[in-house]
């Protein structure tokens, strides 16, 4: 009882003393921006980091840079009235004087697990002063979720994935333990093909071939960057994985894939269907 | 090593009263210039209103110009010139045009400092990392190129000599050694330090603090004011060692000095800005071409033409890309190499590198 009474207090206290919800607001982080849409404030964001593309209706706001070397007067320039921000925005040098401009600045956990992200919606929402917003899509992104894992439970004989997130000169950089990647993969009831390793890491020929994965999946994406069929099949490693002589190799947006936001249900779903087709 | 060119011909050059003159007005129209631009209003029209007493700031603007502005133009300010003077330092030492200070391992050192900084200051205990706080990176980034520039001089003195060819070699050894402790540190980052890294690789006065500019002015300060002390022994040196002894020069203690300048101004610029590249081979060379190449000019003169470049370039970063900014490595490389090329290739004949 105490402990709720506490809890209370500090939430009355962590939110600003305003009379009204803040009409001028910044949001960093892909996910953060996401979460700010999907509760119904985008006519009041002003300006957005440049990881938050999605909306593609969010794209057209002003650009204040990577969220971890923001300007300090590039937001100022803004006024913004209310900063939401992913964990990890920087460098605190920026971050002193934004607090010494006194505008509130709300910084969701860094977790980005199933939980970690109910968390961030909840602490959004209220920011933002929509808590019956959060409480309702905290529930529908909660239910999706758990969706999801009883899905990937259902799976009998679940699929090996290795995560591509880059074939810079022949190198694989895989998705290994504790990634985004890995979580996803499980949620869509895949297991990681990329195990020994912690985060994003450059991976051997021989631990390429060790992972086999039944399916290579990579980032949807354009230009330098983009990994066609032809490369991974030219790969010495990979093409002898069983993904590539199945041809199994499967792209995903990236920010949907691994963003860890409102879509996740969504990005949990159809990356099920892509590795189980047909069994709903 | 090839020595630096003395004409030929006597060319008609201007005088170095006229120069000093000239670019202390250059600093100061830059510095107001820059002070009045940005991505938040406050002209330069509204600042000499304000600073005439005619009008008084808002609060933001208040906020803008002396949490923000000021602190970048005197960080800007400093590092430009940190980094023009130890690169002239290092060219008169080495009597090669193409010096820079990384030749005496400041900026492996410093990189590496700042890699480990970003990599493992997680692993500190709680404590110590409390005391340096955001202060981490740039002290672990001074200690580094404190630390190779120390066992640079180490390995290239014998018998009291400091040897200037093995220092060069011992240099290029330690930068792969510090090169390859990065990489190692750099495979064990996660994504967020790499992009940290990565950041801080490209350089940046973002970060700029009364707090830092502190921290590396009792550094920095001396090297300006005292490096025309040097100015006649490097002058000397010009003509070759012995020559310069038989002048009167204790070579010894030139050259010991010269690198300590080097190591303090060049350590502690790097430290609070990161790499920014460029600065300290550019600005002594364009001013070799205007005003040849005696160190007594030389030097003051690269510490008001680096600052001045440096804040011109970070005029830039801030306003090219606002409400973003671009890293200010960027800027000066590709405003400092194609003038740099273009004056190469005009003076070839005369310069004689």
């Amino acid at each position: 009882m105490t402990f709720r009474l506490s809890l209370t207090l500090a939430l009355a206290l962590a939110t600003p003393a305003f009379a009204d919800p803040a009409q001028r607001v910044l949001t960093l982080g892909g996910s953060v921006t996401e979460i700010a849409v999907a509760l119904g404030a985008q006519d009041r964001l002003i300006g957005r980091d440049s990881t938050s593309t999605f909306p593609p209706s969010v794209i057209a706001l002003p650009d204040v840079g990577y969220f971890r070397a923001l300007s300090p007067e590039g937001v100022l320039a803004l006024n913004p009235d209310l900063i939401l921000s992913e964990s990890g925005a920087g460098p605190q040098e920026a971050l002193d004087v934004l607090n010494a401009a006194g505008i509130p600045f709300t910084m969701s956990g860094p977790d980005t697990s199933p939980d970690g992200l109910i968390a961030k919606i909840t602490t959004i929402a209220n920011a933002l002063d929509l808590p019956d917003e959060g409480k309702a899509l905290a529930a529908d992104v909660a239910q999706g979720l758990q969706q999801a894992r009883a899905r990937a439970a259902t799976v009998e004989s679940p699929k090996r994935v290795l995560f591509i997130l880059s074939l810079q000169g022949g190198r694989v950089m895989a998705g290994g333990e504790g990634s985004s990647a890995e979580s996803i993969i499980e949620l869509a009831g895949g297991i990681n093909a990329g195990m020994g390793f912690d985060g994003y890491k450059q991976i051997t020929d021989e631990a390429v071939l060790t992972a086999a994965p039944d399916v290579i999946l990579m980032m949807d994406r354009e230009g330098d960057l983009a990994i066609n069929n032809d490369m991974v099949l030219a790969h010495p490693a990979l093409s002898q994985t069983p993904a590539a002589k199945t041809g199994a190799i499967l792209r995903m947006d990236g920010l949907l894939l691994l963003g860890f936001g409102p879509r996740t249900p969504q990005a949990a779903a159809d990356l099920h269907a892509l590795l189980y087709p047909g069994q709903g | 090593m090839v020595a630096l060119p003395l004409p030929l011909r006597a060319r008609s050059r201007p005088q170095p009263r006229a120069v000093t003159l000239t670019l202390v007005a250059l600093l100061l129209a830059v510095s107001l210039l820059s002070l009045g631009t940005g991505a938040a209003g406050l002209s330069p029209t509204r600042l000499i209103a304000a600073f005439t007493g005619g009008e008084a700031l808002t609060r933001a603007e208040t906020l803008i110009l002396y949490d923000i502005r000021l602190p970048r133009l005197a960080m800007g300010l400093m590092v430009g010139a940190a980094l023009a003077v130890a690169g002239a330092l290092m060219q008169g030492l080495f009597r090669n045009p193409l010096a820079d200070p990384g030749i005496v391992g400041v900026g492996a050192g410093a990189g590496l400092g700042a890699v480990s900084a970003i990599v493992l200051g997680g692993l500190l205990p709680p404590a110590l990392a409390a005391l340096t706080g955001a202060h981490l990176i740039p002290f672990a980034a001074f200690l580094g190129g404190w630390i190779a520039t120390l066992i640079l001089t180490r390995v290239a003195a014998s018998g009291g000599q400091t040897a200037i060819a093995t220092l060069l070699l011992a240099g290029i050894a330690l930068g792969a050694i510090a090169g390859a402790a990065t990489g190692i540190l750099t495979f064990l980052a996660d994504d967020q330090q790499l992009r940290d890294l990565t950041f801080w690789s490209m350089g940046s006065l973002a970060g700029a603090s009364w707090a830092k500019i502190a921290t590396a002015l009792p550094l920095i300060l001396p090297v300006l004011l005292l490096s025309p002390l040097l100015a006649r022994a490097l002058n000397a040196l010009a003509l070759g060692e012995p020559q310069a002894a038989h002048l009167g020069i204790h070579v010894e203690r030139t050259k010991r000095l010269t690198i300590l300048a080097t190591a303090a101004a060049a350590g502690a610029a790097t430290a609070i800005a990161g790499g920014i590249g460029f600065v300290g081979i550019v600005v002594p060379h364009l001013l070799r071409l205007a005003t040849g190449p005696d160190h007594r000019a030389l030097l003051p003169h690269a510490a008001l033409l680096g600052g001045t470049l440096l804040i011109g370039a970070d005029m830039i970063a801030r306003t090219l890309t606002a409400p973003a900014e671009l890293p200010i490595g960027i800027v000066t490389a590709t405003l400092g190499a194609p003038v740099f090329l273009w004056i190469l290739l005009r003076r070839r004949g005369l310069a004689g590198i």
